[in-house]
């Protein structure tokens, strides 16, 4: 676990000397800011309209754990995958999708990434690797495994990296799928998010473990770490050393992330904040533990970036994530007969097979 | 024409589309090197390896789950629950996961999966191994279901679903298995969404599905035998996507019908083919309706009793007596 008590300190082990990390370039090093500043701007303004009634359902913030989606996801080769839970608008951001997509789903419109029919639990951009954006707990650690186990099936070599939170491991199927995994040596990777609380209930209250959730994975014989999220480097480099064994043994890994969500587990979550857990500790990670102003500090001291051109940054992504919100509200919602849509591919062809026998029961 | 059994016209159908495509594999348990719980897939391991026979542990939900991510890449998965009582364990995987994929992106995944195994009662072990699912999986608009009754049917039936784009739940039946009929040598599919009419007749209606069917078609045959009264009966075949046309044309003809269901009466799939049939042709109708389901308890173990609790040639034959 993090020692929350203190402020953070270069690490001991200093990944950015890892070789994966070494050989980046400082426009790839303002990149991943950028991405940073994104994410976290494109959720802020998405809750101020949440806030104002103009979105349906729930909101689950990805604020305070950017650098895990935006450090997996810059390791991403034509064959790498991604899937990830119902916190998913990070995830989604970080593989390329386009705030406008992205916000316009968000506000239940057809120009929505998935049509204003999946919302904001269910983003998918296949065409950029990416899988959804899964709203049952859990219930997307097999479908990564069947990405893993697709990607070896054709002779490729990739791997799926398959992000559960702290709460899904204690579902059933993830053992079932770690299981399949390890047993048939396929490339996939499970990224626990650890950030403390599954809904309002601590880890500490939720799980029972030894020293950390990875280190279950060696009951099946899984090679397992854990890594501070905090440090977009330290995601880097686990997760590159993750996928390398993917890729040349096809095996899979299980990494631990330590992070934390600044918001509740959904924007509906009133007990957050003094309820189960302290403010103490949630203006402790604010202040001392926040991703996006730790990378933004690293680069500044590397010399990478000045303060002022930081500062642009997030002014133009607050920008294009307002941009977004104009996007979203002027577009139009589904017509109601687009509801018959993408429900089966072959009606939607119109196939002979979509054009045989009733498909739908309404009169 | 060949007389096979019922499993060995699913096996030469398993075979044909391996060797058609690539992408086309089975999983399940004991499906390779056992050759199948029931014999289903007896020598396909030997002739096509490791690759396209998986045999799975004893995870529905993670293998189930694994097959629906694979066909997202464009695998398509033919995977076996040895009964579909199982998908119990699986639900999620087969409802949220393959069943609203497609419509929670938006239309940019599909999943070319098929589920597959016997989906029937009467064979004397108990409730939970005795479901039939297929009301409950008709009932999500993004799966299809698919029940066979004959060899002929099974092989056609389950070459379709497996080129078919969209989850396709196949219901089989123990009882079938070792069933034989008239198979062609040359290839043939047969699509989803069409009836079979198993037995032309102009006096009354009998509709069912699967073993149902085949219950109906001998009722059929005694009630001519005995009464000189024509039955038409109706095989779904497909359940959903459901040939609509093939039942309200029967109706109009005979005017009369019975429902043979081996589900349960409450929301069965014979409660929507009435729904619809008083919908659609209520004017057609000279009588009432008439339903034989499996009796509405759990699926008792006692085999003197179980063949009872099951539709029975005489219970059709007397609620077609009744309305006639």
């Amino acid at each position: 676990m993090i020692d929350t008590t203190a402020e953070t300190e270069i690490s001991p082990v200093d990944y950015a000397k890892a070789s994966i990390n070494a050989s980046l370039t400082n426009e790839e090093k303002i990149r991943f800011l950028r991405q940073l500043y994104a994410i976290r701007n494109f959720e802020h303004i998405a809750l101020k309209h949440y806030n104002e009634g103009k979105m349906g359902g729930f909101l689950h913030l990805y604020i305070g754990q950017e650098s895990v989606a935006v450090g997996a996801c810059s390791l991403m080769g034509e064959n790498d995958h991604v899937i990830t839970a119902y916190r998913d608008h990070g995830h989604a951001l970080a593989v390329g999708m386009g705030m406008n997509e992205c916000m316009a789903e968000l506000f239940g419109k057809a120009t929505g990434c998935s049509k204003g029919k999946g919302g904001s639990m269910h983003f998918f951009a296949p065409d950029k690797n990416y899988w959804g954006g899964h709203g049952i707990v859990a219930g997307q650690t097999p479908l990564g495994l069947g990405l893993a186990y697709a990607v070896k099936y054709k002779g490729l070599k990739g791997s799926c990296m398959t992000f559960l939170g702290d709460g899904a491991v204690n579902q059933g199927v993830f053992y079932e799928s770690l299981n399949i995994a390890s047993l048939w040596n396929l490339p996939v990777i499970y990224i626990i998010e650890n950030n403390r609380y599954s809904m309002g209930t601590s880890l500490e209250r939720s799980s029972a473990f030894k020293n950390c959730l990875a280190e279950r994975a060696d009951g099946f014989g899984i090679v397992w770490d854990i890594a501070n999220g905090e440090d977009l480097y330290e995601v880097r480099a686990k997760l590159s050393t993750a996928i390398n064994r993917a890729h040349n043994e096809s095996r899979p890994t299980v990494l631990e992330v330590d992070t934390y969500r600044h918001y509740g587990h959904s924007v509906a979550d009133a007990k957050h904040k003094g309820g189960y857990r302290s403010n103490d500790e949630i203006e402790k990670y604010k202040s001392c533990h926040d991703p996006v102003l730790l990378w933004r500090r690293r680069l500044v001291e590397e010399g990478v970036i000045s303060e002022a051109d930081a500062d642009v940054i997030n002014k133009e992504t607050r920008l294009e994530a307002s941009a977004s919100v104009k996007f979203a509200e002027e577009s139009p919602a589904p017509a109601i007969e687009s509801i018959y849509d993408d429900v089966y591919y072959e009606v939607d062809r119109q196939t002979e097979a979509g054009r045989t026998g009733r498909h739908f029961f309404n009169d | 024409m060949a007389v096979i059994e019922y499993r060995d016209a699913l096996n030469q159908a398993f075979a044909e589309e391996i060797e058609r495509d690539p992408n086309v594999f089975l999983i399940g348990e004991e499906v390779a090197e056992y050759d199948g719980a029931y014999k289903v897939t007896r020598g396909l391991w030997q002739k096509y390896g490791d690759k396209r026979l998986v045999d799975a542990p004893i995870s529905e939900a993670g293998f189930i789950g694994m097959a629906v991510g694979a066909s997202m890449l464009g695998l398509r998965p033919v995977i076996e629950l040895m009964f579909w009582s199982f998908c119990t364990v699986a639900y999620d995987q087969i409802i949220n996961n393959a069943g609203c994929v497609r419509y929670m992106s938006g239309g940019l995944i599909n999943c070319p999966i098929v589920i597959r195994g016997p989906a029937n009662g009467g064979t004397n072990v108990g409730a939970t191994h005795s479901h039939t699912p297929e009301n409950w999986l008709a009932n999500i608009p993004g799966l299809k279901v698919v029940s066979a009754a004959t060899a002929y049917d099974a092989k056609g039936l389950m070459k379709t679903a497996i080129r078919d784009n969209d989850p396709v739940m196949f219901m089989e039946n123990t009882l079938l298995y070792g069933e034989k009929g008239e198979v062609p040598e040359e290839e043939y599919v047969i699509p989803l969404g069409k009836a079979d009419i198993k037995r032309a007749g102009s006096d009354i209606t009998f509709i069912g599905h699967g073993r149902a069917a085949l219950t109906a078609l001998k009722a059929a045959e005694q009630l001519a035998d005995e009464k000189g009264i024509q039955a038409e009966v109706i095989d779904l075949r497909s359940i959903r996507p459901l040939d609509e046309e093939a039942i309200l044309a029967s109706v109009a003809k005979t005017h009369r019908v019975v429902l043979v269901d081996e589900n349960k009466p409450f929301c069965g799939v014979s409660a929507q083919i009435a729904a619809l049939i008083q919908e659609k042709a209520f004017d057609e109708l000279d009588a009432p309706i008439r339903r034989v389901c499996t009796l509405d308890a759990p699926a008792i173990y006692s085999p003197a009793v179980e063949k009872l609790q099951l539709p029975t040639v005489e219970r059709v034959l007397e609620k077609a007596l009744s309305i006639l």
